[in-house]
Order: C-alpha cells, then structure tokens, then sequence
C-alpha cells in the first residue's frame, strides 16, 4: 500500500504534468477526419499543437476559438460559433471535438448550451458531430483530459442498441492514453487472433502511427470513424484498458448493457496471462500457438534479464496509469522503485509496489532520485538525468529527442519482451568497469591517494 | 488591465515602424493586432512571444503565473544556446490549482518568488502573467513590488497574458518589460569605444557565435545581446553602448527605438544570414562606431576582415554550386528572414520558386521581388493542401520552412529543411551560409527521396500515381 503525498511546495519546478485540455485533443485525434477545437487564447491550442508535432512527428490538426480579452469577458459563444463553422466550410470534418480551457471554464461558458443554440441556427452542421468536454487546465491532468473526452463522445455518440442481440465477435476495446499507436496495432492483432474484431475509441494506430497518406488532410488521417463509435453499444463486451478508462466502461455500460472488463495494465507476464484467458473465453478459441510461443519467449527474457534487474534502484515519473504500469512491472523484474512521482490522483496509486507516491514534478523527482541506477520518464527528465549522471529511460508524453515515440510497444507477451531487452541494456551499458581501488578498504584508498599526490 | 491596455496601445503606435507610420492616424491607433479568426487561427499567443524573447536571458529564473497549459506544455523546447549559466533552462510555475482561481494567486506567487531565490539565488526574477490570473484580476506588478522588497533583488513583471494578441505582440511587451524595469538600472565594470548591442538575437542553436569571433578580431564588444546568451548584468547596463544593431525587425523595434530615444544610442536594422548581408552588418556597425568616437581605421579593419571571409565563404560553397544549379526553392518563414534568406539561397545558385510574405512588411516585399525572378510566385497565405500539391507535382524540389509545415512536404515524400526556431543548425554569418547550403545539399541528395518514391512491385506505376496525385 503506497502513501500518497501532495508536493507542499508553492513552486513547482519542472513540471511532469500537462494540462486536462490537450488530453481531451489527444482523445479526439483518435477519431477518423476529427478535429480537436480548444475553446481558449490560441496560446492554449499553439502550445499544445507543438508539443504533439515534436512527439508523434506527425502533422496535427488542431484549431482554437481564439478567445481575445474582450470576449473572455463578455463570453465565448460567437468565438464557438464562428469556429465551428469556419473549421466546417475549410477542412468539411466528421467530429469536431471541443475542449474548453481554464478561461472558458472561469468565465463560466456553458458550451453544451451554445451548441444547441448553434445546431439550430446553422444546418450545415447536420452532417457533423459535436462533443464538447470540460477540461479546465487548473484542475487534474492529462489523463483526466483524455479519460473525460471519451466519456463525453460515448454519452452523445453511441447509440443505445433497439434489440439485445449482440454480434459475437465485435469487441469494444478502451485504450487510456499511457498506450502508443504500436501498443493498439499490437492489441489488434492479438484480439484479431483470437477470431475478435476489435474496435478502438481512441484509435491513434490509425491516425497518428506515422503513415503515408494518399492524399493530403488537414483533419486526422484515420481512427475509428463516427459511424464504428455510434455501433459500440451492439458490441459483445467491452476491455478498458487502465484505470484512467473506468468511467467510460461504466457508462458505456450504463447506455447500452455492454458488459465490460478492466485490465489495469497490459505489462508483465501475469497481467497478460489474464487476457490471454479473457479473449479465450470471450472468443471461444484456446490461446493461439503464437502466443504459447511468445509467453515462451518473454519467460526466457525473464530469466535472462533478471540478472541485470534485481536490486536494482529506480526512480520513475509518470501520469498515474504509466507509473502504475512500469512500477509493478519493475518490481516483478526484481527492481526497487525507489521513488515514484505522479501527476493526479488515482486509484492506481495505492496499490503501488511503493511506500510513497508523491504528486508532484521532476524537480521532487530529482531531490528523490539520487543513487538510482535509473530514471524513467518523459523526454524533460533530460536534465535531471545529466546532472545526476544517471541514465533516462523515456517514456510517456513528449519524448521529442528520440525516434519512433508512437511506435513503442510495452503491451502483450512480445512487448513486455523488447521492454526488458531495452531497459536492460540501458542497465548493462552502465555497468562500473571495477578498479583496484574497487574494493579495497576506504583508509588504504586514502593512503594511495596520498601516495599519487 | 487598463494599464496594460495603454502599453498595448502603445506598442502598436510604434514610429519605428515604417508599415504603421504609413497609415492613416486612425487605422495607425488600431494597430497590427489582426482580429484572429476562430477556427482558422494559427500560432501562438502574446505569452509565447514574450518567453521567446525574455527565456534567452541565462542567469535568472523565468517563472510563470498561470495554470499548468500555460509552462507545462512549453519548456525546455527552444535551442537558445548559454556560454555558461543553465538557469533559464529550469522551468518554474504557479501551476495554478482551482483554490487559487477561487481566491485569487497573488500570495502563491509570492512564496514561490521567495522559494526561487532561496534555492537558486538568481541576480534576477522574471514573472510572466497568463490569461487565468488577469481574468481573476491577480496584480503581478504589485506582487513583484512587495516581492523585490523582501527578496532584495529586481524581480520583474512580464504582463502578457496571451489573450492580448500575438506571438509578435508578446516579443514587443517583452522589450518593454526590459524598457521599463532593466535597462539603465546597472552600470557596466568598465565602457570603451567598440561596445555595441545586438538587439532581438536569441543565440538559436549558438548563431551568435558564429558572428562573435569576427567582432571580437575586430575588438567590437558586444554589450549586451537582447536576449541571445545574455546575463541580467548585461541587459540591465546595455544603456551604455555606442550604438546596437537591430536582427529581427518586427520583434524589439520599440527597444531599439526608445534606446536610441532616452541614451542616444544610434541603431539600424540588419542581418545576419547570408554573405551580403552579414557583410553589410559588419560595415553598419563599424561605421555606427566610428561615427559616435571609434577611430576611423576600425572601418579599413572591417574591410579587409570582410573580404577574407568572404572569399573563404565563396570558396567553401562553391563545390556545392554544381550540384545545387538551378534546383527549386519553396520558402516559408516570416518577415525579414524571407528576403536575408532568399539572397543568401541565390548565392549558392538555387532559384525560389515561390516564398511567403505573409508576415513582410512592403519593404521587405520589395526587397523580394527585387531579389528573385519573375516567375517567382509570392504567397500571402499558402493553405497547406495547396503547398501539398505544389510539392507532389514537383513544382519544387525542396521547402525551408518551419517544424508546423514540414509533415507537408515529408508526405509528399519530398525535401525539406527546418529553417525556424526549432532547428538544430546554425545558419548565422559567413560559416553558416555554408553550412545551409550544406544541409540543403545533404537534404536533396539523400538517397533514401528515390526509394521512398517507387511504388511497392505490387503496385504498377500507373495506379499508384494515380492515387498519389488525387488531391482532394
């Protein structure tokens, strides 16, 4: 059981977190032809919109109100108003998903309000879906962002189903925003294994996995499309993936009957032992021969790597599903997580393989990471990692000093696999070569010195 | 706000700007501050502008008041370069939470000015105000005030919520944050008759030390940079430098200009991209020196250094000239970078097929035109599904532009060139014409542009550029 402590601190010091707005972008990225529209200064959506493109490395689309000073005062609804239906004439999208900001949110706009108004006065809207989320920057973090945007499209998308029959196969799959488009591309193919047909909301492996298009877009390139989300309540069941994604279970649940199953994280050998069985079940199918092979596979990876891994001192910063992901997985492999700071409450904290998780930024990381064999966090640990010499190990939202962000994989048998060789070769590149000095008693080192001098 | 609303005013009704004084005095009052269009809106925002032209300065700390959005997304993400001090590389903020929205940020503010300076001891406290404080009313001015008093030091406010205006709105409030609580306030160890400014250079990837080592041959001293590589002690004694010279036009015209106003120091506006032009930099400030003391043999110095370089210049890329001969140039930068970088293409023997000229003032679109060929194309606002199709019609062989744009042409599998903020090359002075001219050259003849463009063997020639030339 770990303790969770709120950083006391009046600064805060290199921040780990980013705000609950660009989390709900993020979610909507996921859907095909979607555009994100923040309801803020176009700060909020510049600022964000940049920090994507330097992670994914991918054109995002993503537009603002543009709210100026005047109209954070007197109300945003023509800056929404004329958004919509500027972004509807220019790039003719199938979703445009709002997001409002901490001005929006303390002026008090009331945004689902205004788009009733504004359905009524301008029909070449028909075509197009709305879904607005409340996402103040003042208030929780990314993950929230995300975890309330898909909620809100679930509430005003899907449809509840007229009859209880229910396809066999299809299967409603929620992703918390911890996972990259190569963790869905692998959880497709696993579930497509198993006879399933998976269906993702988010789908960031079919927008933002970094492929070529045909043609140009200024929307996104891919995703689940509206008409797939409308169908979600006629699906067999549902797998959420991360505690982030609970509540959108639930009331996916709630609308339509769907029964759902949540997997707090899809790393290590037993979490995944537990879908393997789940889609068994589900699919009527015993695990496939490739899988036998794969959790083979991994097993070896244990054995080989354990040596690199035991007792070895980890200090590791996250947004609380990640955290809660890499902490267990670390322990399972021998490691002690020596200090873990988060970014928002969850209930993935307590159950933590720690004594204490501190809400905080990379600055309580630092102060807590010394002696450490490593760290492991988002690309803005960079610093702390020089000036500790201890290695970084990035993961999470921005890495933008590495390749291949979107493609990293830490799902399923195969991903746990490739986690340990990377992680351990971080460990065994770092190995202190020994001297004669190495074990000799701490006076006859001084002695020698002495002797140099 | 009122007061923030007259510097606003101000800053826009601005007599070094050739493009304001040329309007009526009513529309002159306006501003440049376009109305933005919601939904078809790009950059960023005031507070942007500001941290750009401020965050170059190394040895204080930089702290924002405002929610998470606002520093978290942010940080560490721009390649100002520090001969020394790393402080502005750490990030500080109120990470405002909803308890401070309800009742109000001010003391949180305060305790984190205090907890700064315990742990750091910075000569200097930057505080930049955000949209969320303004609106709740939270005195950043006042806080600073009281702040300064018990932390003993300047601590100073930068009131740029970014719902003001925009990125370029931002850099200007920026200089008079420097105008109104730094500049002029120290003195400098010692002066001498070489002692310059360079204002609105922010040292991206080390340019600045690709011009230094020529101004120090020559025994120019730079006084201070505003802001590239600056310390506080610098910037706040730059008053009493001979003369400055100005690196891009639109961003600290108002510090250049009222420098020049309250301690006569002459200035003119110039650039350091391209052999021509960091030619006509070196000569322009040699010339500003000796006019205000220097001994006049500074400016047969300066000549002689000019045509060693330059003929060093011309030598290096002169290999490249073969190779590069007629290839096409799309170019998309703002302002004043258009037409320096424009002459500087030409001199390795590119042609530009089209550049932009949205953010050029009519000078710098003159200046263009008189550069570049006929056929030339100059684009007030190019959409990118048109730049998209330009590019996969191979109307151009390569685009320069900035990190927004390139997926433009990377997906129209042609190449491209970072030549905004974000990049990671120096591209200053004489060596760094040469090393543009490098990269370009890298850039076009990279093996992979001809792999990339065949058709997988299932796929024959004719369908797949059927498919690839479909533009919606």
């Amino acid at each position: 059981m770990a303790k969770v402590v709120v950083s006391q601190k009046h600064c805060t010091v290199n921040p780990l977190k980013m705000s609950q707005p660009i989390g709900a972008a993020l979610a909507y990225m996921g859907i095909e032809n979607a555009m994100p529209l923040l309801h803020g200064s176009q700060g909020c959506t510049s600022f964000g919109l940049v920090l994507f493109v330097r992670h994914f490395r991918e054109a995002i689309p993503m537009q603002t109100t543009a709210l100026s000073e005047v109209a954070t005062v007197l109300g945003g609804f023509e800056n929404v108003e004329q958004a919509l239906v500027n972004i509807a004439s220019r790039t003719k999208p199938s979703l445009i998903g709002i997001c409002t900001t901490g001005i929006s949110e303390i002026k008090g706009d009331d945004v689902s309000g205004f788009l009733k108004l504004i359905r009524a006065s301008h029909p070449e809207l028909d075509p197009i879906a709305l879904v607005s989320a409340s996402t103040p920057d003042f208030a929780g973090a990314f993950q929230d962002g995300w975890a309330t945007a898909v909620t809100r499209i679930i509430e005003e998308l899907v449809e509840v189903p007229v009859t209880s029959k229910r396809p066999t196969r299809r299967v409603n799959v929620l992703p918390g925003c911890h996972l990259t488009p190569g963790d869905l591309d692998e959880l497709r193919d696993i579930f497509e294994a198993f006879s399933l047909d998976p269906v993702f909301l988010p789908d960031l492996s079919g927008s933002l996995d970094g492929h070529i298009p045909t043609e140009f877009t200024p929307t996104t390139l891919g995703g689940i499309t509206v008409a797939q989300i409308r169908r979600m309540g006629s699906a067999l069941c549902t797998v959420a993936i991360g505690e982030q994604m609970h509540g959108a279970a639930i009331t996916l649940e709630h609308r339509t009957g769907v029964p759902y199953k949540l997997f707090k994280r899809l790393t290590g050998l037993a979490a995944n032992d537990e879908l393997m069985a789940h889609l068994s079940h589900i699919g009527g199918v015993p695990v496939p021969q490739k899988y036998r092979r794969q959790r083979s596979q991994l097993v070896d990876a244990m054995l080989d790597g354990h040596f690199h891994f035991g007792g070895k001192r980890v200090a590791l910063a996250a947004e609380p599903d990640l955290l809660s992901t890499m902490a267990h997985w670390l322990h399972e492999m021998g490691c002690e997580v020596q200090a873990a700071i988060t970014t928002t409450q969850s209930p993935a904290l307590e159950s933590l393989p720690v004594d204490e998780v501190v809400i905080g930024d990379l600055e309580d990381l630092e102060m807590r990471a010394s002696g450490a064999d490593l760290l492991i966090t988002h690309s803005h640990g960079r610093q702390a990692s020089e000036r500790l010499g201890i290695p970084l190990f990035r993961i999470g939202i921005p890495v933008f000093d590495r390749l291949g962000a979107g493609h990293q994989v830490t799902v399923g048998y195969r991903g746990t696999r490739d986690l340990i060789f990377a992680v351990g070769n971080l460990f065994l590149a770092d190995v202190h070569e020994p001297s004669p000095a190495t074990w000799m008693p701490v006076e006859q080192q001084e002695l020698v010195s002495i002797q140099v001098q | 706000m009122s007061t923030l609303g007259a510097k606003v005013q101000q800053v826009f009704d601005e007599p070094g700007c050739a493009t304001n004084q040329a309007k009526p005095t009513k529309e002159r009052k306006k501003g440049c501050n376009k109305m933005l269009a919601p939904g078809a809106a790009a950059g960023g925002c005031a507070f942007d502008g500001a941290k750009i032209a401020l965050q170059p300065i190394t040895d204080v700390a930089h702290l924002i008041h405002g929610p998470i959005g606002c520093e978290g997304h942010s940080w560490d993400n721009r390649g100002a370069k520090s001969s020394g001090p790393m402080l502005y590389r750490t990030s500080f903020t109120t990470a405002m939470q909803e308890n401070d929205i309800i009742f109000g940020g001010e003391k949180h503010l305060y305790h984190a000015i205090k907890e700064i300076v315990e742990k750091h001891n910075p000569p200097a406290v930057f505080v930049y105000q955000t949209c969320v404080p303004a609106m709740i009313g939270d005195d950043i001015e006042a806080v600073c005030k009281a702040a300064a008093k018990k932390v003993g030091r300047p601590v100073i406010p930068v009131n740029v919520p970014g719902f003001v205006g925009s990125k370029n709105l931002g850099n200007k409030l920026a200089g008079e944050a420097l105008l109104d609580y730094v500049i002029g306030t120290e003195e400098p160890k010692f002066t001498t008759p070489y002692d310059i400014n360079i204002i609105g250079e922010y040292n991206l990837s080390g340019e600045l030390w690709q011009v230094k080592p020529l101004l120090d041959e020559l025994g120019i001293r730079i006084l201070a940079c505003i802001s590239g590589d600056a310390k506080y002690h610098e910037v706040a004694s730059s008053h009493r430098a001979k003369a400055a010279m100005m690196v891009c036009s639109k961003a600290m015209i108002n510090v250049a200009r009222k420098m020049e106003e309250r301690y006569g120091i002459p200035f003119f506006e110039g650039s350091f991209y391209g052999i021509g032009d960091m030619s006509e930099s070196l000569r322009q400030i040699a010339q500003l020196l000796v006019d205000r003391g220097a001994p006049a043999e500074l400016l047969e110095r300066t000549e002689a250094i000019i045509q060693r370089e330059e003929a060093k210049a011309w030598q290096q890329i002169a290999p490249y000239r073969e190779r590069l001969a007629g290839k096409r140039v799309l170019l998309f930068t703002g302002g004043v970078k258009s037409w320096s970088v424009v002459a500087a293409l030409q001199e390795a023997g590119l042609e530009i097929t089209g550049t932009s000229v949205k953010k050029s003032t009519p000078d710098d679109k003159k200046r263009i035109k008189e550069l570049v060929k006929e056929d030339a194309h100059m684009y007030d606002d190019l959409r990118p599904r048109e730049m998209y199709a330009m590019l996969k019609e191979a109307r151009a062989d390569i685009m320069l532009s900035g990190g927004r744009t390139q997926f433009v042409a990377l997906k129209a599998k042609m190449p491209w060139l970072d030549i905004n903020q974000e990049r990671h090359h120096a591209y200053a002075g004489y060596v760094g014409i040469v090393a543009l001219v490098n990269e370009i050259d890298k850039a076009l003849h990279n093996p992979i542009w001809e792999q990339v463009r065949k058709p997988a063997p299932w796929e024959t020639a004719a369908t797949a550029e059927a498919r690839e030339y479909h533009i919606a």
